[in-house]
């Protein structure tokens, strides 16, 4: 593997928000907490969710990980602000078959997430990728379920 | 020894990764396998497979006598007084296990204190934490020196005539320290406590003696060790095992079987029950006639020499972290290190596509973890089979990996 191979990975957009991170930061009243980690290798974020009429109004996060894990957590929250929870859900599985390699609708904008698509050649760092998305896609549908048995 | 004769031994290490010569840096994780051993399990499966212990016929008799074979072999490795005090298990975690919740749930009552360390890994904590939960017992931590080691004056203070277990690793699989198991075991007796040893790598480095350590348990696994996966040793004082109870039943490890209550067979086959894990303890016994061949006292001279090489040229680069002892002599041949402003995992990924194997992560050691103020860190573990020159690739790795990060940002 060459370091072109390596670029696929590193991409500029990647590296400039491990180095800048968006949303970083803890949402305090009345939001809703995710913490997760990956056992396997340490990386963990805390996800804060402020959410108003079935949208995602703020979203930040803490934790401690390497450059994919931090930017993908970074690019995730600013991809759910403003949208709603199916759709933020929606773009969690998006997200899930790029991660895979898989074909995904494409009419779907990704802004900056389409920079993590080299992740899928590197299978070991996958998890790393997805611990953000599987914070956020697990409170929201926490949320969701709630709000349906309330209905 | 003569290392670069010894790596054609390991056929896994003639390939290239990502377009790379292969480079392993990870046998504290597990080491490769010599071509005897993976001949002596082929053989196995070839020619005599078989259960054990009931065969009337030929090759019934062939494989008892091929895993007994084993344990003889194990005995003799770690000179224990007898095959009696060998027990084989799925590797250390099992025996530690069968230690804990066997003699310790037994033995344990509430206010009674189990001492292990800050840099123990998880298969040598959370046992301990379970019968500790289950018996009321105390679980108590001895601290560890600035540079990672454990001075005896703290076990000392540690160890109080509660103390009826004292549970400590030889070696740590990220400092690469070697604790002083024979006086911590006698500190240990002194107080009426038994001496439990998690060996799992300590046994592939140094020459191991049960009797003169003293030890009155002491685990290890085959796969760390140039053996196969999925097995590993429990060793026990005959005094201990004899009035332990099994945490197995069912076959194999029985003698009398009624309607509502059974004995057991003698040791050590009372804590083997179902079919044991015979291929693995043929593959461990090759794996100990070759570590024989080579000689475990050249082993460790080839680690100490590497782990002085190692930490000479790696300290010399510029912004890197070296955990645990500084000298070479109280070390095996492991160095735990991180690269300020690059992730552990980044820097593992920069060096696979160098074609170079090295651990990132929290090396099931998480308690360390944080005593280390780091939430993962990268290890580069070596064995007989590396080079100076595999040394040399992994700076030259870690310097491309520095540039190529103060390339992005």
């Amino acid at each position: 593997m060459s370091f072109n191979n390596l670029d696929t990975l590193y991409r500029q957009v990647i590296m400039d928000h491990y180095k800048n991170p968006r949303n970083k930061g803890v949402l305090e009243n009345d939001s809703l907490t995710i913490n997760m980690n990956n056992p396997t290798c340490g990386d963990r974020i805390q996800l804060t969710l402020k959410l108003e009429d079935n949208n995602v109004v703020d979203a930040k996060f803490e934790g401690e990980g390497c450059s994919i894990s931090m930017s993908s957590a970074s690019m995730m929250t600013q991809a759910i602000k403003g949208r709603t929870l199916e759709d933020a859900l929606k773009l969690s599985e998006v997200f899930s078959l790029i991660m895979q390699g898989k074909e995904y609708e494409d009419d779907i904008d990704l802004g900056d997430i389409e920079a993590l698509q080299g992740v899928a050649k590197f299978p070991a760092r996958i998890k790393c990728a997805t611990l953000a998305w599987k914070a956020m896609e697990k409170g929201l549908k926490e949320e969701h379920d709630d709000g349906k048995k309330d209905a | 020894m003569n290392a670069h004769d010894i790596r054609q031994l390991f056929p896994i290490l003639d390939q290239e990764v990502n377009g790379k010569p292969l480079v392993y840096l990870d046998s504290a994780a597990t080491s490769q396998k010599p071509v005897q051993v993976i001949e002596a399990i082929n053989q196995y499966y070839r020619e005599s497979n078989s259960n054990v212990h009931r065969g009337v016929h030929t090759l019934g008799t062939r494989a008892t006598d091929g895993y007994e074979g084993a344990r003889e072999k194990v005995r003799k490795f770690i000179h224990a007084k007898s095959t009696e005090e060998i027990i084989f298990t799925r590797g250390t975690t099992t025996a530690l296990n069968t230690v804990a919740a066997s003699f310790g749930r037994a033995n344990l009552h509430e206010g009674d204190e189990i001492v292990i360390s800050h840099m123990e890994h998880h298969s040598n904590i959370i046992p301990w934490q379970q019968v500790a939960k289950q018996t009321g017992a105390v679980l108590k931590y001895l601290p560890l020196q600035e540079d990672g080691t454990i001075s005896l004056e703290d076990v000392r203070e540690t160890v109080t005539p509660r103390t009826k277990i004292v549970s400590i690793m030889q070696v740590s699989n990220v400092l690469g320290v070697v604790n002083p198991i024979k006086e911590i075991a006698k500190i240990a007796h002194d107080h009426g406590a038994i001496m439990v040893v998690d060996g799992a790598q300590s046994t592939p480095h140094l020459k191991i003696d049960v009797q003169d350590l003293d030890c009155d348990f002491f685990a290890f696994s085959g796969h760390k060790m140039c053996g196969p996966t999925g097995i590993g040793v429990l060793y026990g004082k005959k005094q201990f095992l004899e009035n332990m109870e099994p945490i197995e039943f069912g076959g194999e490890m029985i003698d009398f079987v009624g309607l509502y209550e059974s004995t057991w067979k003698e040791l050590p086959w009372k804590f083997e029950g179902g079919t044991p894990i015979i291929a693995g303890a043929i593959g461990l016994g090759a794996a100990i006639d070759f570590l024989e061949e080579v000689g475990l006292d050249n082993i460790e001279a080839h680690e100490h020499k590497l782990a002085a090489y190692a930490l000479d040229k790696m300290s010399a680069l510029e912004g890197i972290t070296i955990f645990g002892p500084k000298e070479a002599s109280k070390r095996t041949g492991l160095v735990t290190f991180n690269l300020n402003d690059v992730h552990p995992h980044d820097v593992a990924t920069v060096l696979d596509a160098e074609g170079i194997a090295v651990r990132a992560g929290h090396h099931c050691a998480q308690p360390l973890m944080k005593w280390l103020k780091q939430s993962a860190t990268a290890r580069a573990s070596f064995y007989l089979y590396n080079t100076e020159e595999d040394i040399d690739k992994l700076v030259s790795g870690l310097l491309t990996t520095k540039e190529y990060f103060s390339d992005v940002f």
